[in-house]
């Protein structure tokens, strides 16, 4: 079977999606955070097929994906520690009870 | 590899240096030497920003196979930044010797230095790869930072509002990138531009928007600015004036370095009108949300909108004038805001007040915090003698060289705004100044380190308006970029 560039591009995109998707209507913070992940993922995928199929000749992407992954894993790691933070304050992880700042 | 490449470098490897000695500072020596930290940290950044002054010879190139540039803008933004970074230190040295804060004041001190050193990659970034690693340097140590009051619920509150907007945009921003990348097959900024200028395509306008968004919301522009009250009014009063000037200033320069050099050909067709609208918004809401803020902090959160709104005009401008006109709006929005946050940091420190209406009848127990307050309040609203009058008047005048009509009227909207933001300025002064209450604020003897960086934010206040030569030595700087602008059209 011969995968083109559209059946890697398309799902990256899905993915993407539904990342925002979650991320605008979760409630857990948790699941906020693998919404982000998603989003971030795809864009990896992203990164990497436009590398193989478009530019076969350098490797840009592979390099800009394999820096994004580190610096997703950082992201991560801030906000886990940010949200345990917040639970052991307030013992919450629901982001609709974050509501002590507003206007 | 030659190493010599990094000689392009001494702001940068200044900076490693003083964040390497407090480091070492901070984990070898007795704890009982913990106090002196702050002072021995600031002293040794005022050494180095004097130090970064000078510009070493050779330091202008490009390195790093065309990777990062260090050129006379560049130079003088970072010196700027330098200042900045430098006027917050001094404000905090008090506070990280507060009780509760003394035992993580190191981390306070190195996260600031490592951000900093995130935003100079930023600047001096002419690679996408580069360009993001010090995006993420410059963001993820703030949200750390920001849940730094751990007794407090709504320092974590901000941090967790904060981390999440960052994640968020930085994933539209990549997802722009991509794009861009999928186009173009290259990261550098100039490759990028020469295998662009003929392409219409959808895609690269919607990698344009995901560009804009994700740095939009680093600057807080509307429609990207929700995070900006919240974070700002729960983390600690100096992680606020930092995230407000310093890393506020950093990306609006690269955002314009961005815009001119990647997507310069697409000026007319694509940004422009992109940017005239989010600038609109940008000032007009933030305006008015700042009118009915209560809290000090909130207010200056979304006054801080607006001037970013402000800001953008200078890149909308697209040109060297723009340019210089953005530079120089930076600089004295440095001395007016750090001005404000650091009166609201005393007083928050001494008393735990924030709100306006604890301001009523400041001027007869600290008639000097009263006064410089005024001062910023005045600078930030653009009345003349002060710099802040003189910042506006020529960022207009930048943006009115394009000579189009749109920007025209661009600009007569930014004036008629100007004139609605004096109404909530002049009400804190209204406050200070003509208000009585019962319980007013007690005399504050202020440290004297806090002192010291009023007197500096009242002098840049005086001092860079007046001072015509700054102008024109930025002006001067910037022209040695000014074949940058010349492919935007």
């Amino acid at each position: 079977m011969n995968l083109t560039l559209l059946m890697y591009l398309v799902p990256s995109l899905i993915m993407f999606g539904c990342g925002v998707y979650g991320f605008l209507t979760r409630k857990n913070m948790i699941a906020i955070m693998i919404s982000l992940e998603l989003m971030l993922n795809s864009v990896d995928l992203n990164f990497v097929v436009f590398n193989r199929y478009l530019f076969p000749g350098q490797m840009d992407g592979m390099f800009f994906t394999l820096f994004a992954i580190a610096i997703a894993a950082a992201e991560t790691a801030v906000a886990l520690a940010i949200i345990i933070n917040v639970f052991r304050v307030a013992r919450k992880v629901d982001i609709n009870e974050l509501i002590k700042l507003k206007f | 590899m030659d190493y010599s490449q990094f000689l392009f470098m001494p702001q940068e490897i200044g900076l490693l240096f003083v964040f390497l000695l407090v480091f070492i500072y901070d984990t070898f020596m007795p704890a009982r030497m913990g106090k002196h930290l702050p002072m021995f940290t600031t002293i040794l950044t005022a050494l180095y920003t004097v130090y970064a002054f000078f510009p070493c010879p050779d330091m202008f190139g490009t390195a790093f196979g065309g990777m990062y540039e260090s050129n006379p803008a560049t130079w003088v933004m970072k010196n700027i930044l330098n200042i900045g970074v430098l006027i917050v230190m001094l404000q905090a040295v008090k506070w990280t010797n507060d009780d509760f804060v003394s035992v993580r004041r190191g981390e306070f001190y190195e996260l600031i230095l490592l951000t900093l050193f995130g935003m100079f990659l930023m600047i001096s970034a002419r690679h996408f790869l580069l360009f993001v690693i010090g995006l993420e340097t410059a963001s993820l140590p703030i949200a750390a930072l920001a849940a730094f009051e751990k007794r407090y619920y709504e320092s974590h509150e901000a941090a967790a509002k904060y981390i999440f907007t960052a994640v968020f945009s930085s994933a539209i921003f990549l997802l722009g990138i991509s794009f861009v990348y999928g186009m173009s097959g290259s990261l550098y900024f100039q490759e990028i531009a020469t295998s662009i200028m003929g392409i219409k395509s959808p895609l690269l306008i919607l990698a344009i928007a995901f560009v804009i968004a994700g740095v939009g919301y680093k600057l807080s522009l509307v429609p990207f600015h929700q995070w900006t009250a919240d974070v700002y009014q729960g983390a600690p009063t100096a992680v606020t004036s930092y995230l407000s000037v310093i890393s506020k200033g950093a990306a609006a320069f690269a955002f314009m370095v961005i815009l001119v050099q990647v997507f310069g050909a697409l000026y007319a067709q694509v940004w422009e009108w992109m940017l005239y609208a989010i600038i609109i918004l940008t000032i007009t809401i933030g305006n008015l949300f700042a009118m009915r803020q209560r809290n000090l902090k909130r207010f200056l959160a979304y006054s801080s909108i607006s001037q970013a709104g402000y800001i953008m005009l200078g890149v909308i401008a697209a040109s060297q004038v723009g340019m210089t006109s953005m530079i120089y709006y930076v600089l004295v929005y440095i001395f007016s805001n750090l001005a404000a946050f650091g009166v609201i940091a005393v007083i928050e420190r001494a008393t735990g007040k924030v709100t306006m209406d604890d301001y009523n009848g400041l001027f007869r127990t600290n008639p000097w915090l009263a006064f410089t307050m005024m001062l910023a309040m005045f600078s930030l609203g653009g009345i003349p003698p002060f710099a802040g009058f003189f910042s506006k008047f020529f960022i207009f005048v930048g943006a009115c060289q394009t000579g189009s009509v749109a920007i025209y009227v661009l600009v007569f909207i930014a004036l008629v705004n100007t004139i609605i933001s004096l109404y909530y300025y002049l009400l804190v002064v209204k406050a200070m100044f003509l208000r009585q209450d019962d319980c007013v604020i007690p005399y504050i003897d202020s440290h004297w380190t806090e002192e010291l960086a009023l007197t500096i934010c009242v002098m840049g206040i005086i001092a860079v308006g007046v001072a015509s030569g700054i102008y024109a030595f930025l002006n001067q700087v910037t022209g040695t970029i000014a074949p940058m602008f010349t492919m935007v059209g």
